[in-house]
């Protein structure tokens, strides 16, 4: 059954702290990855590589590089789940 | 003149202990730091020896978390044992451009590229994860512990297989007495502790296959040595010239009064069996200590327990000393750490200057037989080393026919 955007949200941020040590609370809708958290661009294809087993979706390399919000990456995972 | 080099820092993380002075303690209480390995990997793969010398601490129980994930066990244990000797160093308030790290390592990043090589061939190349090359090249640690410790007078790698530790100690004192650096921070470190070196040395007959008695299985010198024992750990000294030490008040441990590196041009694996390489970076080493073969009054012996290395170091021993390499005081302190490999001159860097500092030789393990080729004055229980001035040498030879010695020598204040 596919996740909602709350609970993608919410495994997401879990991958993010898992990556970083940034608290999972503050990976929130409306936050930029690099500029609002500090995710630098090896820990963010970490995140996107860890989001593909979580999630069971395939996100291509150009859509990765477009993900800049956390809305941008929990939208696009929430619909990639079909 | 030439300046004078001293260590006022030391850190070590060995199967022995999670610091130098745990380590240490424990050397003299004559433990052992070989266990059997309870890893699943060594039923599953069938490996012909089951034992090791396993770091006592695991670098995950002192680094934070995220920290750890971005290194390699390598340098995680670099890490550990540099930023306690930067402590132990005391307040350094030098420019960091005048900070110099030249840390070792004999092979680097090996978990990391297996595990990377295991990722594609299971899971494809869009898995393999994108800190592997800066996780696994074998000047991470050098560059972990330059960007822990702000030293921006440059990070350099060594790597010469098992001499490696040592000769970063002898690069140190270069860099030190040309002027390029006012602090070094230098060591070694290893962590292949994994099945494939273990297949790859016991297929070249190295380890000791003595399974069921791994404590006893590193006895060098012993009539029934039958290869080393891979271990793994790191080690890190702080040295200066004694000016800088003395100006800033720092403690100082000893004196590194001389380090050499010479290369047999021989084999790639067997020691030169006239050890004449060796015997030159004793020579070397003690010249450029200002000091005589007469002086020498302990040594840290590479030894690893094989039937052959520990034969030809006699020799290259004799061949500087003559009949009194039978008097000078021997400690063997692989025989209770294992082989560290690339950390191994660090390790034993640090239990020599220990030696020197507290007056004190360790004890060498498992020696029940002694060869009979072999005729050195092995300590085996701590032998006190006299009120007078101590001249120590710590030797180490590598794979490649690599050859470094480092002198030690109490430091007088006087």
């Amino acid at each position: 059954m596919a996740l909602s955007q709350t609970e993608v949200l919410a495994g997401l941020a879990e991958l993010v702290n898992d990556e970083t040590g940034i608290p999972v609370e503050t990976v929130e809708l409306g936050k930029e990855f690099e500029a609002d958290l500090d995710v630098d661009s090896i820990s963010m294809i970490t995140i996107i590589q860890n989001a593909e087993d979580k999630f069971g979706v395939k996100i291509p390399d150009d859509a990765a590089a477009g993900m800049k919000t956390v809305d941008d990456a929990v939208n696009y995972i929430v619909a990639a789940q079909g | 003149m030439t300046s004078t080099i001293v260590v006022t820092g030391i850190g070590a993380t060995s199967p022995l202990g999670g610091t130098a002075r745990e380590s240490w303690e424990a050397l003299l209480r004559g433990e052992s730091g070989v266990r059997a390995l309870e890893q699943d990997w060594v039923a599953e793969h069938d490996l012909p020896v089951t034992f090791a010398g396993q770091v006592k601490v695991p670098a995950v129980e002192v680094l934070d978390r995220i920290e750890a994930k971005r290194l390699d066990p390598s340098a995680q244990l670099a890490l550990i044992a540099a930023r306690e000797a930067w402590a132990d160093a005391g307040e350094i308030t030098d420019a960091p451009e005048r900070v110099l790290v030249d840390y070792a390592t004999g092979i680097g990043g090996l978990w990391t590229l297996l595990d990377a090589w295991d990722t594609i061939k299971e899971k494809g190349a869009r898995r393999v994860a994108p800190m592997t090359i800066p996780m696994l090249m074998p000047n991470a640690a050098a560059a972990a512990i330059s960007m822990n410790l702000t030293a921006r007078g440059g990070a350099r790698t060594c790597v010469s297989a098992c001499a490696s530790g040592t000769e970063s100690i002898a690069n140190a004192i270069d860099h030190l007495r040309s002027g390029i650096a006012d602090v070094v921070i230098c060591g070694g470190t290893e962590a292949v502790v994994h099945p494939l070196p273990i297949a790859a040395f016991a297929a070249m007959h190295a380890l000791s296959k003595r399974n069921d008695e791994p404590a006893r299985a590193s006895r060098p010198y012993d009539v029934d040595r039958d290869g080393f024992v891979l271990g793994e750990g790191a080690a890190a000294l702080v040295l200066e010239t004694k000016e800088h030490a003395l100006a800033r008040g720092a403690r100082i441990y000893a004196e590194i009064a001389g380090g050499s590196v010479t290369s047999d041009s021989y084999h790639i694996t067997a020691p030169d069996p006239e050890g004449s390489g060796a015997a030159r970076a004793v020579i070397e080493a003690l010249k450029q200590a200002g000091v005589t073969p007469d002086q020498v009054n302990h040594i840290n012996a590479h030894a690893t327990s094989t039937p052959v290395g520990d034969v030809a170091e006699y020799q290259a021993l004799e061949r500087v000393f003559g009949d009194r390499v039978r008097e000078i005081p021997v400690s063997a302190t692989k025989s209770a750490t294992g082989h560290l490999l690339g950390g191994t001159g660090a390790l034993e860097a640090v239990f020599t200057i220990l030696a020197v500092n507290e007056r004190t030789a360790p004890p060498t393990l498992n020696l029940e037989n002694q060869d009979e080729r072999i005729p050195l004055n092995v300590v085996t229980s701590p032998l006190p080393l006299g009120d007078g001035p101590i001249v120590a040498i710590s030797n180490s030879f590598g794979f490649g026919g690599h050859n470094s010695v480092i002198v030690v020598k109490s430091y007088d204040e006087n």
